[in-house]
């Protein structure tokens, strides 16, 4: 029978089948981070029982940890606790973990990747909503809570009823200045929120074919953001290029092996999808966030669309407006912005520094702007500094952080301050996401760079050389 | 961690009709650094039910003394964004043993399952009518039945069936959680294992 890319991994991890219930599905990687397991830990001693397959699980520190001075101890003594914990649960049940102040910390999306724990084909879940990120690799990827979190450490499965399967097409060239960045938010513009609740997203065609590994993890990663459980890439020649020789990647004749397997994923000509939808690359714009939740995007240039012209409920519209302090009808270009965050498992990776360099170099940080340029993990950090992009963000007036989840939840002290304006590049407008009271606009690294060079929303292509003139 | 059984809930009803309600509302992250699960409910709805100097939202529909009872009512799309178990552990901490909704986020409702919080998704029509019930008189009991499958608007007789599949079912009247099935499979799994390399 026909099977979908999707089909293929979650058939070929399922333990059992529960009549009208779940499946109880194998995990290949479960990866760990402090805020959400110490209550799993605690589940498991209270059970007596130990980590099934430690082998299989990685700890790392990342939601809640400082951006500055992480050789010091942890100042707030909640957080100090909640990473002793997870050092400790790790050292009792014999898990790899990579606190802080280690080479390979990092945040947990972007580590996985880089050492090797994200390969095709494999099961993987963390408790956080944007392990869909993994699935750039052909990996069903997706988050749990932590009473799954205590389920995979002790018995290596969850319980979960098979999604629905949706595809998402979108072929031709991008437009110029359209990051991987504007097509999730464009496609969540036009899915909402909930527009994929329900479905595991394959996303197919040229703009995916010919986007980096980057680009894809953060088109995977923003899966979540319309409701999707996670999203997926048939993996190809680029994928494997990005894995090989990487540490926990298989080696040798179980590379040969794998890769066997590898390239007998991706969608049957004629398998079905429960939904597909199909988007043309030029219908998309560089695109800003005007609202409190990620659908609330529309490109840059536009205005504000009026509350009647809106799906959904009127009030809840307004109340979000409300919470922006703008106001339906208003062009979103020229609006004053204060902070700018570059960072996240959704734009955390050199690629983004990349972009974000190529706007600022030769220019000047905008004097009202505070930035914080915080990369997604230490390898990240090493090759801002390799290539040369540290001293292009040093002499426009940036400085760079350390890695971690920083301003994209605000748990540590990078709180942006009520009623002030942020342009992030992460994957969440929320009411107070980024600190009580805070409004942020999501964008692209090349809009954020933007706005922090000019200290106002604007448009990058303006800031572009014309090199296809 | 095991919970109390839920078969039959009769009980007044908290309205709250918003849209796409997200876990960082239900709980700010910054109140996630907890080492064990205690003391959620205290903030839960954290920005939305007090001032930043800690005084009461007086109009936000929890501080309001009229509206209580073990229900939540919310609008379309509650519970998205975040995964973090937390936002079900203030809900059921509060006192909240059912959420009512015309959509869910598909973590939250997972995680409402494990934690013993019934989801309780209903159509947009009967979700107005609920709505319009409690406006009427705040008092407005419902029954939340499980074993039935319904919900009722006692003061009115309408009632809706809703949809939970067998096995979680099972679990939610008997106070079992996964973790239970899961070890008693375990040899299995490790079987599983076996034939699955890293």
């Amino acid at each position: 029978m026909s099977k979908t890319l999707f089909d293929k991994v979650w058939d070929s991890h399922v333990v059992q089948h529960i009549d009208n219930g779940p499946d109880v599905l194998f995990i290949d990687r479960h990866l760990v981070h402090e805020v959400t397991s110490p209550v799993a830990f605690l589940g498991l001693k209270n059970r007596g029982i130990k980590v099934l397959y430690p082998e299989r699980t990685f700890a790392t520190a990342d939601h809640n940890t400082p951006t500055i001075n992480q050789h010091l101890p942890v100042q707030d003594p909640l957080s100090a606790n909640q990473l002793k914990a997870l050092e400790e649960n790790a050292t009792a049940y014999n898990i790899p973990y990579w606190g802080l102040g280690h080479k390979k910390n990092g945040i947990v999306h972007v580590i996985g990747p880089e050492n090797g724990i994200t390969v095709p084909g494999a099961t993987i879940v963390c408790g956080d909503s944007h392990t869909s990120t993994h699935g750039a690799f052909g990996a069903i990827a997706f988050g749990i809570g932590t009473s799954e979190v205590e389920m995979v450490l002790s018995t290596q499965c969850i319980m979960q009823p098979k999604p629905k399967k949706m595809r998402i097409n979108i072929n031709g060239g991008l437009n110029k200045a359209v990051t991987p960045k504007d097509v999730a938010l464009f496609i969540i513009s036009k899915l909402t929120t909930s527009g994929a609740t329900g479905y595991f997203v394959e996303y197919a065609g040229d703009v995916f074919k010919n986007m980096s590994m980057e680009g894809r993890m953060t088109v995977c990663n923003l899966s979540i953001e319309m409701g999707a459980r996670g999203g997926m890439i048939a993996p190809d020649e680029k994928t494997f290029e990005y894995i090989k020789g990487r540490e926990y990647t298989p080696k040798g004749a179980d590379w040969d092996k794998a890769m066997e397997y590898w390239k007998t994923l991706y969608s049957d000509s004629d398998a079905v999808f429960d939904k597909e939808l199909t988007f043309t690359a030029n219908e998309i714009e560089p695109m800003i966030t005007y609202g409190t939740n990620p659908g609330m995007g529309m490109g840059i240039k536009n205005d504000i669309p009026l509350a009647e012209a809106v799906e959904g409920g009127v009030a809840t519209y307004k109340k979000s407006l409300e919470y922006m302090a703008f106001h339906e009808g208003e062009a979103m270009i020229g609006k004053p912005i204060d902070f700018v965050f570059l960072g996240s498992c959704t734009n955390g990776r050199i690629e983004d520094f990349r972009a974000f360099a190529s706007i600022v170099k030769g220019r000047k940080k905008a004097d009202n702007v505070t930035a914080w340029l915080v990369p997604g993990s230490h390898q990240v950090e090493e090759a801002i500094k390799e290539e040369g992009i540290l001293d292009i963000l040093q002499d426009a007036g940036f400085e760079l952080r350390e890695p971690g989840c920083s301003a994209c939840l605000a748990m540590n002290d990078d709180k942006v301050p009520a009623g002030k304006y942020a342009v992030s590049t992460s994957n969440r407008n929320f009411e107070g996401r980024q600190g009580p009271g805070a409004r942020t606009l999501l964008a692209s690294p090349l809009v954020a760079a933007a706005a922090a060079v000019t200290g106002k929303v604007t448009d990058p292509r303006e800031l572009m050389e014309e090199i296809y003139a | 961690m095991a919970y109390d059984k839920f078969s039959i809930l009769k009980s007044s009803a908290v309205p709250m009709p918003i849209e796409n309600v997200d876990t960082d509302q239900i709980i700010p992250a910054r109140f996630l650094k907890a080492t064990e699960r205690k003391g959620f409910g205290d903030n839960l709805f954290r920005d939305w039910r007090y001032n930043s100097d800690g005084t009461p939202k007086e109009h936000f529909v929890l501080n309001n003394p009229i509206y209580s009872g073990k229900i939540l009512v919310g609008g379309k799309n509650f519970g998205s964004g975040s995964s973090r178990e937390h936002a079900a552990w203030a809900v059921y901490d509060y006192g909240f043993r059912c959420v009512v909704s015309s959509f869910f986020a598909d973590i939250f409702r997972n995680n409402c399952l494990n934690v013993g919080v019934l989801p309780v998704q209903v159509t947009p029509e009967f979700l107005d009518q609920i709505f319009k019930a409690i406006e009427a008189d705040p008092n407005t009991e419902l029954e939340v039945n499980l074993p039935e499958q319904t919900i009722t608007i006692l003061a009115t007789g309408e009632k809706e069936s809703f949809d939970i599949n067998d096995y979680k079912k099972g679990n939610m009247l008997n106070g079992f959680d996964d973790i239970d099935y899961l070890l008693n499979i375990k040899e299995g799994i490790q079987t599983f294992a076996e034939n699955t390399p890293l």
